[in-house]
Order: structure tokens, then sequence, then C-alpha cells
């Protein structure tokens, strides 16, 4: 933990780079109709023109198509290697983003901002790199086409018929910081591909003809110059905010996307980016969590990247648990003041007409709501919406149910001696709702309608055959095919929602018991084995937390070989989310989540699949989301918890320090004084009395023993303090300590008598005899400083419980202070303004000396007079001593 | 008799100079050198009967000097060292060294512990001795017949604190360090074990000394080792104080 902090030149340097990295570099967009309007050859020369005014301009990547024109620009630029790589078997040669952030450019030429990277390169796209660069602080030039913004991709695709999958989102397009339109009328630009001067990738060429009829340059166009007028619109509207203080602010509207899991849904998804930025409102998209969608595996996939494509516009995303879609969503509405709901209009066939439609029935409830319609066509997904495995557990489920219905006809038969023919019509009943609780709603509808069967064919006359004598049985068949579907229904609805709680419960409290372990969280150790023992075993995935050290660099709080270091310090670097599933360095095996707190990443969390697929729903994302926040906040409260005691205990060791200076300076300077005096008056008096020059030479003398009690205190008082308290501890016997200590001091205390009390059993005591020996020596420096030369000092000890007890008490007189502990303090002295000698720090250092030991000291008065220090130490158990065999010849060979 | 040849190896002229002043007046003579490679040559050259040693030496370490002179010179040898230097002191005596003095120190003290050493040593080469009783304080040891009495009065000790007893006074005089005795009396497998030392010791003095916290002959130099100091050896077996 005394690791990781931070010393203030570290932290100074942490600032420099946070405002180093804030200057992001600036981001200029040619924007253009469609191919061929001349965006590579307006950037090349603006970059050009930048460079003849001395800016550092590289390229980074320009593909120039054999253009003469385009290539004589080129032809000043240095060009950065491009790296080599190979995609789907083939060499290629891709974008190298390490090569252009470390080849030192102010700015950079990046074309075709759209480029989906050859795999295995860091990131999928090309305009993650852009980031990367503008994160870096270097400054981009970059192309794009209209039919390439994320929100114009469906418009775009319906005018001209071609889906380009190459998408760039249009928060990068509303980011950057200009936008150059490059324009060029229909006509020129049909008279330049006429000439062949216009480059055209596959794609297009396929569909040249299509393509470049004059209609869709028009349509393409007027998108293209709408877009930018919107940006400029924007940008008018952020200058009036930021520059009038006073505007007023439009009431915070919400747009609501409701969604289901369904690929079609994108579309919803992306019409209401484009509506949101528009009408210039935060939006959501939403999707209602029926209980009985939670166990299709490819409907969660689905979710999750509409989630992610819905984030990644700048959307929030809300799975809402809820049974009835309608209400639900309404509900969601009024309570986030949503006042726009956008909904998909599905253009297939509709199988229940008798049932109102979801945008009749939120209407109908709620007239205030604006509601948006849209179509998706019906265009189901590639993939199958039911996997095999589900199929054959409908079957399986369908299978039980007619077994079940067979066995109640068996049952029945058997009964039917006994009972009468309505009883048996209520035991098949109970199984309808027995199948119906256990298999869910299918098997249920199916048990009712079999159960209606085999009554009919074995119990209604005539048995044996579906033909029915009474006609008052065909009233029976449906009043039990009612009952029974109806119950069915609310049985299997029971279940679901029984199902539901249980998921929603379990989030709760797993994320309940994650933020209260960690709130009590008060140590690194603590938090990693919280993360280990509460979040591992909610996600079924294994989970390694890594904290930075004081350089930034990460380090894993456990050794797991399958953490890559490189990914984990790039997430934590950009604050991104990396390793598999994300767009970013998604060969890693383990998921990337930085832990952002609210002044800055914490460190990372590495998800690492164990066997199991990484969490995947939309639920489970969000509450490994709210797990990463709970360890986040609970990392930056230790942070600052260190912080604050760091700062307490300098600005302690401050204060200590400043009175340690003052005076020690004052209590060296006095003996130096004196011996330089002294010194002095035997070098220049010529003829002193023997007598006199001997007084002379023995104060120098005492002054000197001074200074060295002096120095050894101060060395040992310095030693504790760098070293922290590092006691070098071993088995002694205090006998000795004390009679080492009192053969240091008998000069001192000399002619006071002595008397030492150690009874010969005294255990030995766990000490670092040399501090130990300091404060005995500090004790009888004392004795010797505030007693007079008749008293007598005694040393006692003795064991009581688990507890050496020391006494070093004299006869003299006794303590100044009215309240002794005071004495301990540094710099305190009995007498102000005595002419002893002595700093006050003798007492204070034996304090700390003692309690670096676990024991503690104390003074006391002495009745009649007197004053005790009694000091006390705790025992260990001492280590073993092998017994002596005695042999007593050995020493008495005469016995 | 020839004046006793003191070899001093220390870097501050001061020290060097308070040192031979002291020394000259007792009747020795001294040759100073400032480096371990003076040193070395000197050691050589001039046959010292004892060395003063400096743990801090400017072109080297102490302990390797000691270490190496110690192959080829028995003189015995003085340590001076600062109070910080607690394990580096021990070394030095593991090394070869035989007594240590803790800067700063008085005159007294440095004559004493030169004498001693002299002394000592003077016994040593003077070969084997006549009686093998040895005496300190009040207590005598009968080397041959293992008696050991005080103020006339027989003592029980047991034989590891007899055996404890023999190694001091095989070296008294000399600072003997934890490891040394261990070795001695315990074996190579107790070296590491101090606490069987301090319980012998305590031991010992409860049984010899007549104040057994302030210790006149059985001394603790404290984290280093133990002292004999004190020891008479009957007449007829050492040469002359010089």
């Amino acid at each position: 933990m005394k690791d990781q902090r931070p010393d203030p030149d570290d932290l100074l340097e942490a600032v420099k780079g946070e405002a180093h990295r804030s200057k992001r570099g600036q981001l200029k967009i040619f924007f253009g109709a469609c191919a061929g309007v001349g965006k590579t050859f307006a950037m090349l020369q603006a970059a050009r023109q930048l460079q003849a005014e001395g800016v550092a301009v590289g390229i980074g990547i320009v593909e120039t198509h054999g253009r003469k024109d385009t290539e004589e620009l080129t032809a000043g630029l240095p060009e950065l290697p491009r790296k080599a790589m190979s995609g789907n078997g083939r060499p290629t040669t891709e974008f190298d983003l390490d090569g252009a952030l470390a080849a030192g450019y102010k700015l950079l030429v990046v074309d075709e901002l759209a480029h989906t990277n050859v795999a295995g390169s860091r990131h999928a796209k090309r305009w993650q790199d852009v980031e990367e660069l503008l994160d870096a602080g270097i400054d981009v030039y970059t192309a794009l086409n209209v039919q390439h913004l994320d929100s114009l991709n469906d418009i775009i695709g319906g005018i001209i018929g071609i889906r380009v999958r190459e998408t760039v989102p249009d928060r990068i397009f509303d980011a950057a910081t200009d936008v150059v339109l490059v324009d060029l009328p229909p006509d020129d630009l049909l008279s330049r591909l006429n000439a062949g001067k216009v480059y055209l990738p596959v794609s297009i060429e396929r569909a040249r003809q299509n393509f470049f009829r004059r209609g869709n340059l028009i349509a393409l166009r007027e998108l293209a110059l709408r877009r930018v007028a919107d940006r400029v619109n924007s940008d008018v509207r952020t200058y009036r905010v930021s520059h009038a203080i006073k505007t007023v602010w439009p009431t915070q509207e919400l747009l609501m996307v409701c969604v289901s899991a369904d690929r079609s849904q994108e579309r919803l998804v992306r019409e209401g980016a484009r509506l949101a930025q528009r009408l210039q409102v935060k939006w959501i998209v939403v999707h209602v969590d029926q209980p009985y969608h939670g166990d299709d595996q490819q409907a969660r996939e689905t979710l999750l990247s509409i989630a992610l494509a819905a984030q990644g516009a700048g959307a929030e995303f809300a799975n809402v648990p809820g049974q009835d879609v309608a209400e639900t969503l309404l509900d969601f509405a009024r309570k986030r003041n949503a006042t726009k709901l956008i909904i998909g209009n599905p253009s297939g066939r509709r199988y229940m007409a008798f049932r109102p439609r979801l945008q009749e029935r939120i209407a109908r409830a709620d007239p205030e709501i604006g509601l948006i319609l849209l179509g998706v066509d019906g265009v189901r997904p590639l993939v199958k919406r039911k996997v095999a495995g589900e199929r054959q557990n409908y079957a399986w489920s369908l299978a039980v149910a007619t077994v079940a219905c067979g066995l109640t006809t068996t049952v029945a038969a058997w009964l039917l001696r006994v009972f009468d023919l309505s009883n048996i019509v209520m035991l098949f009943l109970m199984t309808v709702v027995f199948v119906a609780i256990r298999l869910g709603r299918l098997a249920g509808a199916w048990a009712a309608l079999f159960s209606v069967g085999c009554f009919n064919f074995f119990f209604v006359e005539p048995t044996l055959s579906f033909t029915v004598a009474d006609t008052q049985y065909i009233f029976t068949f449906a009043l039990m095919l009612a009952v029974a579907l109806v119950i069915g229904q609310l049985a299997a609805r029971l279940r679901s929602e029984a199902r539901v709680a249980r998921a929603g419960e379990r989030r709760a409290s797993a994320l309940a018991r994650i933020a209260r372990e960690l709130s009590s969280a008060i140590k690194l150790d603590q938090i990693v084995s919280v993360c280990q023992g509460a979040i591992t075993p909610l996600f079924g995935a294994k989970v390694v937390l890594l904290v930075p050290d004081r350089k930034e660099r990460l380090l894993p709080t456990q050794d797991d070989g399958l953490i890559d270091l490189s990914v984990a310090q790039w997430a934590f670097d950009h604050t991104q989310e990396a390793g598999a599933g994300t767009q970013t360095l998604n060969a890693a095996e383990a998921l990337y989540l930085p832990l952002r707190a609210s002044m800055a990443t914490r460190g990372i969390l590495a998800i690492l699949p164990d066997g199991t697929a990484l969490p995947n729903n939309p639920d489970d994302r969000r509450l490994l989301d709210a797990c990463c926040s709970s360890v986040a906040l609970a990392l930056e409260r230790i942070h600052f918890v260190e912080v604050a005691q760091d700062t307490l205990v300098r600005m302690e060791g401050e204060k200590l320090r400043n009175a340690l200076l003052s005076a020690v300076s004052h209590d060296l300077k006095t003996p130096l004084t004196a011996i330089r005096g002294l010194a002095e008056t035997l070098e220049r008096s010529k003829d002193i009395p023997e007598e006199d020059r001997n007084d002379i030479a023995r104060s120098i003398r005492v002054q000197a023993d001074e200074l060295k009690r002096l120095v050894s205190n101060l060395l040992d008082l310095a030693r504790m303090q760098s070293e922290g308290v590092h006691l070098n501890k071993e088995w002694h016997s205090l006998s000795e300590i004390v009679g080492s200590a009192l053969a240091q001091s008998t000069t001192l205390l000399r002619p006071r008598s002595i008397r030492t009390s150690l009874p010969a059993d005294l255990p030995l005591v766990d000490v670092d005899a040399a501090l130990i020996e300091r404060v005995l020596i500090n004790l009888f420096d004392n004795a010797a400083k505030y007693t007079p030369s008749t008293s007598t000092v005694a040393i006692r000890a003795a064991v009581s419980g688990d507890t050496m007890y020391m006494v070093v008490e004299d006869d003299g007189p006794g303590l100044p202070m009215a309240d002794p502990d005071t004495l301990f303090e540094p710099f305190v002295r009995g007498k102000k303004e005595s002419s002893i000698p002595g700093v006050g720090l003798g007492l204070a250092l034996c304090r700390s000396i003692i309690a670096a030991h676990g024991g503690s000291i104390r003074a006391e008065a002495r009745k009649p007079k007197g004053t005790a220090f009694e000091i006390r130490l705790p025992l260990g158990a001492p280590p073993e001593i092998e017994s002596e065999t005695v042999n007593e010849q050995a020493a008495h060979p005469d016995r | 008799m020839n004046k006793p040849r003191i070899l001093i190896v220390e870097d501050e002229a001061d020290i060097r100079r308070f040192v031979r002043m002291a020394l000259e007046k007792e009747g020795m003579s001294v040759f100073e050198t400032t480096t371990a490679e003076e040193a070395r040559l000197n050691a050589g050259s001039r046959k010292p009967d004892l060395m003063i040693v400096d743990l801090g030496l400017p072109d080297g370490d102490g302990k390797a000097l000691i270490r190496e002179v110690r192959n080829w010179v028995s003189a015995p040898i003085l340590v001076l060292s600062a109070r910080e230097q607690e394990t580096e002191k021990v070394e030095a005596l593991d090394a070869g060294a035989d007594d240590y003095l803790t800067k700063p120190f008085g005159v007294p003290e440095l004559l004493a512990r030169v004498r001693a050493q002299l002394r000592r040593s003077g016994t040593i080469s003077n070969g084997s001795t006549t009686s093998p009783v040895v005496k300190f304080g009040q207590v005598a040891i009968n080397l041959a017949t293992h008696e050991v009495t005080r103020a006339n009065e027989p003592v029980h000790l047991t034989p590891n604190e007899f055996r404890l007893l023999t190694a001091l006074i095989r070296g008294h005089g000399k600072v003997l360090t934890h490891r040394q005795l261990l070795m001695d009396v315990w074996g190579p497998g107790y070296a590491e074990r101090s606490h069987y030392i301090r319980i012998y010791m305590a031991q010992l003095r409860q049984k010899l000394e007549d104040d057994p916290s302030q210790p006149a002959h059985l001394i603790t130099e404290l984290q280093v080792g133990y002292r004999l100091s004190g020891l008479e050896i009957p007449e007829g077996n050492r040469t002359a104080d010089p």
C-alpha cells in the first residue's frame, strides 16, 4: 500500500500529464456527397499550405489511386511507412497507428475515415485510430462521404440501393473541430466521371450505372449540404450558449426509442440518433424485457449489439423488465419525462388482428405522448430465430405434456368406476395447470387441447370415437378448453413473473452485497477479495483487478498468466474498454474495463472467461458496469484516505521537524561555543597554571560528552523516523541490557548510589537491545540531571502475567508537572529556561521506542518524594532451549 | 625489553595524532598509516605488536584488511568504529579482530584496551602454563580438574557452563562474538541461536559474579558478544608488562 503513496513531485508530473493529455488534437473533416468530388485533393492542398507555414505535416495514409494531380500534391509531404499485415491470408498494408503516434508530426493526413481496418489491427475501424491520434494531441485531416454517416445510412441505402457497411458514428462528425464541404455540381461530377478521372471502390463500380444517375447525385448532394447546414446551425447555437450567460434553456425533452430484440430494429436506433440530433434532445433506447424471452441466446446477442450501437451513437440504453410492453413503456416514459416515442411498425402480416397494436394502446393510454411510427421491414435476420436446441426443448415439453395427459386418461379410466364424469373434467384441468406451471404457456395450451380430445374420445358417449351423442357435451368441451387455456396462461405468467423477479432480485441483492462489502473496505487487499469473492461468482468468470503504481503503470493484484498487461494499459490510458468483445484489441482473451471514478481512472477490471462466454446480455453488462463503478469508487476512496493520512503525517512531521531544528540548533551551539572558547583559551594564553589548564581540559571533555549524548539520541530518532520503526529484535536478557546501560552511565550517575534488583529467573524478552539500552541511558541521564548527588537510583524488574515491568526510580525532588504524561512530548522539559542541557528529546525518544515494542512507559511521583518511570513490555513466548543432559562427571570429575 | 610497536590505520589526522601522542607517552613506538594499502605494506615490514584499525578507510573496507592481514599477522588487532556500525563490528571481530572501541572514545579507555591486548598476546606467545589454575576476582578455576571455587567455596557448573567459561578464559581480554562462542561451545548447528548464550551467561553470572546485574568480569558487549576481563594468570606463565 505504501508504494502507492504519491509524493508531491510525482503528483505534479501526473497533473502535467493530464494537462498534456487534455490538449486534444483538432479534427478537420473534408466532407463530400460522393466519391470523385475532390476531397483528397482539397485535403492535401490544405495540408501543403500548412506545411508552407512551417507546421510539421505528415501523410498517415492516402490512396492516390494513380491520379496524377493528387500524386503531385503528395510529393512534398513526408509519408509514414505502412504496416504490413496479412488480411484474410493475403499480404496487405495498413495504416500504422503506433508509427504515427511515435512519428511526432503536428498534423497527419489520414484519408477515408470510414475505412474498416484489416483484422488484427488494434482497432476495428479507422475512425478509432483517428480518435487515438487526437487523444495524443495530433491534429488530423480526413475525408468522408455522406453515405458513410451512420444516421444517414438507411436513407441513402434506400435512395441508391446500395447499403454501405463502413459507417462512422455521427458523434465523430459532430465533435470534429471543422467540417469542410467539398462540393461539386452533379453535372461537373458526371463529366469528370466520364473523363475517367474518378476512382470508384469495387462495390460501387459494379453499380456504377445505377449509382451515378443524376437523380442520385442530386439527392446525395442535398443530404450532404443539409447535414453540414445542421452542423453549422448547431455551431451557432453552441456559440450563443457559451457567449450569452442567460440563455433560456428549453425544457429537457427526452426522445425514447422503443426496440425489440430484432436486427431490423437497428434502423430505429439510427433514426433516433438522427432525430435526436435534429431536435437537440437527449435520447434513450428502451427494450422491454419480457420474461418469456429470457432464454433466447440469439435475441440476447442481438439486443447487446443494439445496445452497443445505441451507446455508440450517444444514447442511453435501458433494459426494463415488464410483463406488458405498452404499460412498461408508458411507465418508463412518465418516469423519465419522455415526450416522444419512436416505435417500429412491423410491416409483416398480423397474427392477432383482434388485439390492438402497441402504438394504438399507447396512444389510447396517454394521448399526450408524441408517437413516431417507423416502418421496419420484416426482414428477418439471416440466422434463424430459434436455435435447434430451443426447438428440441419445445418438442420435449410438448412430449411431456402429451404423456401427462395420457397418464391422466389412464388414471381417469380407473377412477371412473368410482367417480362421476364431472370429477374427471376437474382431473384434466388440474393436469393442464401443472403442465402450464412446469413447462410454460405453449405446453399448457397443447395440454388443454389434448385433454379435451382425450376426454371426448375416451369418456364421452359414444366412447372411443370423437362423435358426440349428447349435444350438451359440446358446451362442456368449450368451457373446459376455455378454462384450461385461461388457467394455463395465468399459471405460465405466474411462473415467468416469478422468474423475472428472481433474476432481478439476484442482481439487486448481488449489487447491494458488493456495494456493502466495498463500502467497508479500507485497504486494497479488501477490495481485491471483494472482487474475487462477490463479483467472480456473479458472472461465472474470473475477475482480476489491476491498479496503477506511481508511474501509472498497471500491476495485477494477483498473478495470472492470462492477463495481457499491454491491452490493460491501453484501456487504462485511454479510459476505454478493450479486449474480447469490444472494438479495440479484441484478439485478447479477456475483457478489460476501465474503473472510472470522478477524479481519475483508478484501475482496470479484467474479466477472464472461465470456460463460459463473457457476460453478454445487457442486464449482465449493466450489472458489470455497476460493479465497476462501485469498485472504482472504493479505490478512489482509499486513494483519498491515503492522501489525507499522508498529508496529516507530513504536517505533523513538519511541525516536529521545525521544533526539533530550533531546539537542536540551540543545544548544539551551547556546548560548541563552550568547547571553542575553552580551546582558544588554551591556545592563546601562554602561562596558565597547571591546575587551571586541567580544569579547562575537563570542561571541554564534559561538553564533548554532552554533545555525544545529544548526537546519539538524534541518530536513534532519525533512524526510527527514516526506517519507519525497524526493530532489530532478538531474545535478550534484561539484566545484560541493564548492565550495559549502567556501565555507560556510571560516570554520569556518580556519586549517586545505584541499586538493582533483577530476579535471577527473569525470562528473556524479544527486544531491540540497542534501543532499550538507549531508553535506560536516557532515564539514567534524566536522573543524573534532575536529582541531587546524594540520591539513590534504583532499577527493578518483575514479571506479572504476560507483561514485563521495569521501573527506574529515584528519590529526588519529584516531578515538576501536574500531568506527567506531557513529559514524553518532544521538546518538553520539566523546568523551562534551566541551565541543564538537553532538548527534551530523551523521554520522547523513550516513548517512541517502547511504543514500537508494543509496550508503554509512564512517569509517576513517588511518595514521599522522587520519581518512578515504569516501562511495560509484552512478554512473548521465548524460544525453546534444549535441556542439558547433566553430566556431573564432566564438571566435577572428582565427585 | 623492546618498545612495543603499534601500527595505526586511520585516515583522520587528529584522531591519529592524539592516539599517537597518548601511546608514545606510554613508551610505545607508533607508526601511522592512512590507507589500507599502506597498512598492508607496513604490517609486513614493521612487524607491529598491535594494530589499531579504523573500519571506514578511504581506499577500502577495514574488515577486508583485517581478514587479509589475519592470515600472516598474529599481533592483536583493535578496531575503531562509529556507533551505528554494530553489525560491522561483529563482522570485524569474526574476521579476526580482537577488540573494538566505539568512537568517540577516551584516552584512558584506549590505553587500557591496548595494554590488555599486549599483555594477552605476551601470555599466548610465551607458550604453556605451568599451573592449570586461573583466577578472576574471587573465582578460581582449575582447568585440569574442572574445579571451580568462589571465595574458596566450590561452585557447581553444568558441562555447558564450564565449556562456556573455558572458552571465555581461552579468549580472555578479547571480545568474543556470540557466533564464536556458540560455535565453540555448542557447535556449528547453533551459530545463530544467540539466546542460548544469553541464558548460560546469565547463569554463569549468577554463580560467579558478586552483583550479576553490574558484572565486573563477565562483561556484556551489547549486540556484539562478551569479554572476560580481569583474568589473573599465576606468576611464571606470563611475560612481564612492558
